[in-house]
Formats: structure tokens, sequence, C-alpha cells
């Protein structure tokens, strides 16, 4: 009998797992998630789940696991994979055969040199547990200094500003958001931020946290400047886990490498979401991405692997982020020296910035404009995309020109 | 505690009993209704909560915000007149029943 293991029961492993299911595979499907908790949704976490809807929310019922025969081992971690023996090795001393293995091992918060990970006053968001921790943390902390401007930095910052902490966020980069958006959304949401009292120190690394009595008192920038702080979350990236597929030998580099099919070195086992990198990615692409759209779309991928599909994996990237009151929505990757063109309204706070590499649309970063992001996804998952030349036009709607695709019926 | 019922295409109905406060979308994923997904959380980004409410309760519900109504144009079963994301409609003790069909697909 054919059997899957998914290793990893985020976004990824757990839609691989119900994808299967829905295309009619019979073998057995063993899911290893690391976590006690019933499998959870991840980006609530620095949203709602540190205001008022803190009950977790999961990526599947209870009853999806036995309606669907996914035998879900909790509180396990894949510790080796024999690809001789094609068997994984738990932490519990058992060894599980498969056909297929799925690697859905995601990524995990990267902690700065120097700074003691166990301190109860020094944070970060990757799991339920620090969630928890953080929100406790967050309802007796009247000062906290974040480190790094990234989403997950910002979104924690917005949360914490709006309960009325004094915030600091301290980004090593130029300009917020640096690695994902354009300058001119950059620009635009570190005026946001600030408006609301959050003050922004650009270029500025983090040096040391000082502690007294065991409670934290400040951190120390790069510059020498002192920021006091009773809380630190530390939101400066995460590394793809990819230590077992290293392990067993497997290509990786940065994530573990998948040609176009998702197939990682050894055609038996594939990787998936945050821990996969596509060795050959479109140009402009990183080939690696950290969000639950590409966790979700590769998850059907692989399943439609397993299953027999024979079609390559693309799909058009998407993201999203709450920025306080401010819904950015992205759709499509740009390079960083993509051109650019603002459509919309910026000074209501309803815009969109289309970037172009050698004319040819990329991205479409949307700001409370969600019409705009449906109609960069529709479009960019065609060949009729708009020249800087069309969208140039005073009257230039996105949402007109992606219904021009439509074919019209009689 | 509000009761949502949910009925399928060929299956009996889900009925749930929901907790005030929570909304359509979450008490079902709470519940592992199936054909409701969820997928983004409950930010009305990802359309894969599509219910149709049953007539007789679209009185009883919010108006339909511009986000929802956006998202709305991009489901995957055809948005009717009685379209509404799951996770935009919340349940409370004021509405103390209601009825929704769960489209054949989400995705």
């Amino acid at each position: 009998m054919e059997q899957v293991v998914i290793i990893g029961a985020g976004h990824a492993g757990v839609q691989c797992a119900a994808s299967l299911r829905e295309g009619g595979f019979s073998g057995a499907i063993t899911m290893v998630a690391e976590e006690e908790h019933l499998p959870y949704q991840r980006p609530p976490l620095s949203k709602d789940h540190l205001g008022e809807a803190p009950t977790p929310l999961p990526l599947r019922g209870e009853t999806f696991y036995g309606d669907n025969a996914v035998e879900l081992l909790s509180g396990l971690t894949a510790t080796r994979i024999d690809r001789d023996r094609h068997e994984v090795l738990l932490s519990d001393g058992r060894a599980l055969p498969y056909s297929a293995l799925v690697l859905a091992t995601g990524a995990q918060a990267r902690w700065l040199p120097g700074v003691d990970e166990n301190h109860p006053g020094v944070h970060q968001i990757r799991t339920l547990g620090d969630a928890e921790k953080l929100r406790a943390a967050l309802a007796a902390a009247g000062r906290a200094v974040v480190v790094g401007a990234g989403f997950l930095g910002l979104e924690f910052a917005a949360v914490a500003r709006k309960k009325g902490l004094d915030v600091t966020v301290l980004e090593g980069g130029p300009r917020v958001l640096g690695r994902s958006v354009s300058p001119e959304m950059s620009a635009h949401l570190a005026t946001a931020h600030e408006a609301t009292g959050i003050r922004l120190r650009l270029g500025e690394g983090l040096a040391s946290i000082e502690f007294r009595d065991h409670e934290v008192e400040a951190v120390v920038g790069a510059s020498g400047a002192v920021y006091p702080a009773d809380l630190v979350l530390l939101a400066v990236g995460a590394n793809p886990r990819d230590d077992l597929a290293r392990e067993a030998g497997l290509e990786v580099a940065d994530g573990i490498l998948v040609d176009a099919h998702l197939r990682t070195s050894d055609p038996a086992i594939l990787a998936i979401g945050d821990c996969a990198r596509l060795s050959s990615p479109a140009e402009g692409s990183p080939g690696r991405l950290e969000s639950v759209q590409n966790a979700t779309d590769q998850a059907r991928h692989a399943a439609e692997l397993i299953l027999g599909g024979v079609e390559p994996f693309g799909a058009v990237p998407w993201f999203w982020s709450y920025q306080g009151a401010l819904r950015l929505q992205i759709a499509g990757v740009r390079g960083p020296e993509d051109a650019t063109v603002t459509i919309g309204d910026v000074d209501a706070g309803k815009f969109s910035v289309l970037s172009f590499r050698e004319g040819r649309l990329t991205c479409v970063e949307s700001l409370n404009r969600p019409a705009d992001h449906l109609a960069a996804r529709r479009l960019l998952a065609g060949d009729r995309l708009p020249t800087p030349g069309d969208v140039a036009a005073p009257d230039f709607q996105l949402k007109k020109f992606a219904a021009g695709l439509t074919p019209v019926s009689d | 505690m509000p009761t949502v019922v949910f009925h399928h295409p060929d299956t009996p109905p889900d009925v749930v009993e929901a907790d005030a406060g929570t909304s359509l979308m979450r008490a079902a994923v709470q519940r592992g209704v199936r054909g409701i997904v969820g997928e983004c959380g409950g930010q009305a980004m990802c359309a894969t909560c599509h219910v149709y409410v049953h007539p007789e309760y679209l009185e009883s519900l919010e108006p339909i915000g511009e986000d929802e109504d956006e998202m709305l144009e991009d489901t995957a079963a055809p948005r009717l007149d009685n379209s509404r994301l799951g996770c935009q409609v919340p349940l409370d003790d004021a509405l103390p029943e209601i009825h929704v069909d769960v489209p054949q697909t989400q995705v």
C-alpha cells in the first residue's frame, strides 16, 4: 500500500493531507506534528491573537483527521530520514515507512548572536506558545522595543501601540519592509506608523539588551543610543528548517532545494512551503517564499504529483498584512531595481504601486484597494499585462483592464 | 448560543452551536464543517469561506463591507445575491439561528 508521511503540520502539511484525500488518494497518510496543539493557523498570532481573539484557529477541525484517515502524531519530531530503507525515524524511537515523503517543516525565527533566547523579557513570534507568552507580557509592559521592521515586527508594533504602549522599532536597513515592498510603499507605511506615535529608528541595529534584576531594562542600539524597554520583540526574519534534509544528504541551500515539480534531490521526497527553495526559480523570484498562499498552493501541487500529476508547479505569489488599520496586499514579486508607477489616491491612503521590469509588470502592492489586488492576481496569472504606458493613462483602472481578459459569453 | 445550520449539496447538514462573538467561519472551522476552509484566518483575503445565506436571515446581518464585496467577486463558486464570506458574519445572541448553504467548491 502507498504510504505518505508528511513532516510538519502547518498550512502546507495539513493542506497536502487534505488535497491527497480530495484527490482520491487511498493509501495511508501520517503527519508528524512537533507541537501538541491541534494544528493551527500561524498568521493570526501576530494580529488577532494579541488582541481580542485569543482562541487559536485550527487549520481543520478535530474531526477532520479521523474522518479522512489522516494519522496525526502530535508532540513528536522526526529525528532522521533513512533514505535507503524509505523510513522516517521519530523521537519516540518509532520508524515510519514511506512510499512518498513530504517535508513541510517550515521556518524558525532568526535569533541574534549574544541574545539570551530563554530570557522571559525577550520574545519572538512563531508558535502559539510564543504568542501566548507575548500577550501576557504585553498586558504588563509599558515600553516595547521591536528589532526589525518587516511584516511581523510592524504588525506587532501596531498592535502594541494600539494597546497604549510606548513603541520603538529599530531597523538596520534604510527603510521599513525594505526586502518586501517598493520605496513608495515603504515611505507611506513609515509615515502612517509614525503618525500613530510609533518611533522608527532606521539604520539602527541591535548592540545588546540590558537587564536589571532579571528584567529587561533597555536595548542598546548599534549607534550607542539607549532605548528603555520592558519588552523586546526580535523580528529579524526566519530561517528555513532544513537540517533534517541536510543530514539525510539532500541538496540544501538556505532551504531544501526542489525542482520545478517540488521534488528534492531524492525523487521519493518532496519539500513544500517555507522550507523549500526552487533550484531554478522564474526570473526575479527568490525561489523561497514564506506565505500562506505559497504553502497551500505548493501543498496542492505536491498532492497532485503524488497522485500522478505531471505539470510543473506554477502560481502567482500573493501576500497580505494588516499594518494597524492599513490593509496591505501584494501580488507578484518585485525586484529591487524595478521601476514603479503609483495609481489611486495616495493622500487618502488608497492606492497601488505597480512595479515593472523592462516594461513588464512584476508586482502590484495595494493599500486599502482590494479590487486592484484581485485584478492584479488575475492579470499576473495570464499573459496580457498592462504596460507602463497603459497605466499612465488618467482613467486607467486595473479592474477594468483585467475584465478585458474575461471571455464574453453570448 | 447561536445555532448555525450548514447545508451541504449531497450530505446531511451540520448543526453547530457556536459561541457568541465568534464568526460563522470560525464556528465552522472549529467544528470541522466540510467545505469551509478559511485559509487566511478570517482576514477577508482568500474567499474560501463563501456561503449562501438563506434569504430569510439576510436582513439580520450587517451589510457587506467594501473588502468583502471585492473578495466575493473572486469566489470559486458563483456569487449570488445571498453570497457572504463566513469570516465577515459575526454570530451573537441577537441572531439565535441561521441557515446557510455551503458551495460545491471553495478553491
